[in-house]
């Protein structure tokens, strides 16, 4: 597999290497690393005698030994592009595994509960949808223990695959995930990333193309409070024609010291004629103290293509939506649940599976302190 | 029978830059089943009227009173004052993404009626509400007031004002935006919850056009942030043939 067929970018991976010593170790102002508090997270950097992550029982699910040669990395051509990655990618002593066979058509949602062991844990997890499958796979990420880890994803061609990460959980534990996607020829991808828990989290998605027609969706909602970190770093590199991108990350932040990144960052390579991209940044400031950090960065070596655009805005909380449910006779509390709950629904309505929505919906009116909101039955 | 009492009624809006009075004196009374017309120019500080009756926070009331039946409206919530039977329809309602219009109803009625409306009788309720309102079922699916028209966003404040059934309902600048079909369709929906519930009913107008089709018991001429003159009905004429300058002098 090719990596690159143009000119390296100020957006490409500075060393592509799954040898960790070919990675330098952070110092905190390379521009990867200038927002995240490495100070948290000096044993991610240093090679430890950590367990793998495991996974309970579930179809199409199995853990396999990383000594055996690895057909998702054969076939994306995955190599990791910092530290951790590449300490991740050579210690993990088993990968879990979760296949969707060729032209498998799953009818029902997949749910993979990854399992940590107390203390740090290095975690590998390759997923792949075989030509012209469909599956919808939920990843619960174990928040009660340390994972430093990769997600490697491969879409094959004309497949239509969604994904749904999800790090709920315990604010204590600390999460550096890379989740590298390959999509297919005409396949499609959905990826969506829910981050409740942790106390640090950062999460690098990126896409990139085998083919062209593919289409890749990266959603993301995040709620960070007290003192959580949260930092999500996506890179949709187009390198194949008439492939389209579209990301959409909310976030919505409270207490005093919660800080969330959002680094989107487009590269649109000279081959990748006629592609349509948007991504999309939106914090919501629930009170005074919280920081939000988004840099969105749209790079076009080609003026070839459909459409191509950002957007990124954080704001404060609305008052006068608060004064209209307000006036409707909604108390205050309610009021505010109702609107940081329909801040986040713009995004889970891009998920068509109902009850997958409606759980993670769920999950974020328990954080939001909202009684269980199950009016939208109700259909006049 | 209920009684929204305003007496001397004086308001600031708050902003950046300090406090600036608008409302200098208000009295009014709005009783149950009776229109009171509040009409004024540009800037009279009518529409401040409406936002200080149902507790906008931008502004501060700095001498005066609001009470319904007796009680005191100033030292309620903006929610409070909705449960307690004030209604503001909105000139300008706002979008609230991600609501859909039949969960905010529903949300709205449970609060306002203090427990949830059987779901049955709900649907059929609602249903009604917007027929009567010449308003597709589907419009309950969209959420709040997100990319409606002008007349699609008054009309669901009506059809809001029909399921809360408030005591006192004021309503600002309804009319304003509308064509004649539309204004019909509204002011017969304002007319219906009047007759069924016997609501109170403050109606904030610039333009005399609706007093057409939801005739006032009283007009009250509003200039310089408080009443300069109240008459009938006939007064709304003389303000439909000559405007609003003499008020503006006085004022």
């Amino acid at each position: 597999m090719s990596n690159t067929t143009s000119p390296a970018s100020d957006l490409s991976p500075k060393v592509i290497s799954n040898d960790p010593t070919e990675h330098g170790i952070p110092h905190g102002r390379e521009e990867e690393w200038r927002f995240t508090p490495i100070a948290q997270i000096p044993d991610f950097f240093q090679q430890q005698d950590w367990p793998s992550i495991g996974v309970q029982d579930a179809r199409f699910v199995t853990v396999r030994s990383a000594e055996h040669d690895s057909t998702v990395e054969q076939a994306t051509g995955w190599k990791a592009i910092d530290l951790p990655s590449a300490l991740a990618r050579s210690s993990a002593k088993q990968v879990v595994s979760i296949a969707i066979p060729a032209e498998h058509i799953a009818d029902e949602v997949i749910v993979v509960d990854l399992t940590a062991t107390q203390g740090g844990n290095y975690g590998r997890v390759e997923i792949s949808a075989g030509a012209f499958s469909k599956a919808t796979i939920v990843v619960r990420h174990d928040m009660t223990a340390d994972v430093s880890g990769v997600i490697i994803t491969h879409v094959a061609d004309q497949a239509d695959l969604t994904v749904l990460n999800m790090y709920d959980g315990p604010r204590t534990s600390r999460h550096i995930w890379q989740w590298a996607t390959t999509v297919g020829r005409d396949a499609r991808f959905l990826g969506l990333s829910i981050t409740l828990g942790g106390a640090l989290v950062r999460l690098s998605p990126s896409v990139r193309y085998s083919g062209p027609g593919g289409s890749a969706q990266m959603l993301g909602a995040f709620l960070a409070t007290d003192d959580q970190f949260q930092e999500f770093r996506l890179f949709v590199d187009h390198n194949e024609p008439h492939c389209s991108s579209n990301v959409v990350f909310k976030g919505a932040l409270s207490g005093k010291n919660s800080h969330t990144v959002w680094i989107g960052d487009v590269l649109v390579r000279r081959e990748a004629v006629g592609i349509e991209t948007y991504e999309m940044n939106r914090n919501l400031l629930l009170n005074d103290g919280p920081r939000a950090d988004s840099v969105p960065n749209l790079e076009l070596e080609t003026g070839d293509v459909v459409g191509a655009g950002h957007a990124s805005a954080t704001g404060r909380f609305d008052d006068e939506q608060l004064f209209y449910l307000q006036s409707r006779g909604i108390p205050e509390d309610l009021a505010r649940q109702l609107v940081v709950r329909g801040f986040f629904v713009e995004v889970l309505d891009k998920v068509a599976d109902d009850p997958l929505r409606a759980d993670v919906l769920r999950r974020i009116e328990e954080r939001i302190g909202m009684q269980s909101w199950e009016l939208d039955e109700v259909s006049v | 029978m209920s009684t929204l009492e305003i007496k001397d009624l004086h308001a600031s809006v708050v902003t950046d830059a300090g406090e600036t009075p608008i409302l200098k004196g208000v009295d009014l009374t709005v009783e149950s089943g009776r229109i009171q017309a509040v009409m004024g120019p540009n800037g009279s500080g009518k529409s401040t009227l409406a936002y200080v009756i149902a507790g906008h926070p931008k502004y501060v009331v700095t001498q005066g009173s609001i009470t319904l039946d007796g009680q005191d409206v100033l030292d309620m919530s903006v929610d409070e004052r909705a449960r307690a039977g004030l209604f503001l329809a909105m000139q300008y309602p706002v979008e609230i993404p991600g609501v859909s219009v039949s969960n905010f109803l529903r949300t709205s009625a449970t609060a306002v009626r203090g427990e949830a409306p059987k779901l049955r009788t709900w649907i059929g309720e609602v249903k009604e509400a917007m027929a009567g309102l010449h308003m597709d079922p589907s419009f309950a699916e969209r959420n709040v007031n997100e990319g409606f028209s002008g007349g699609e966003k008054k009309r669901h404040e009506i059809l809001q004002l029909s399921l809360m059934k408030p005591k006192i309902a004021i309503l600002d600048e309804t009319d304003s935006g509308l064509d004649v079909d539309a204004l019909r369709i509204v002011s017969e929906g304002v007319n219906k919850v009047k007759q069924e519930t016997d609501a109170g009913i403050l109606l904030i107008t610039h333009y005399t056009r609706i007093l057409r089709y939801i005739k006032p018991d009283v007009v009250n001429v509003f200039a310089g942030g408080r009443i300069v003159e109240t008459g009938g009905p006939e007064l709304a004429d003389v303000l439909e043939s000559d405007g609003y300058e003499r008020f503006a002098v006085k004022a």
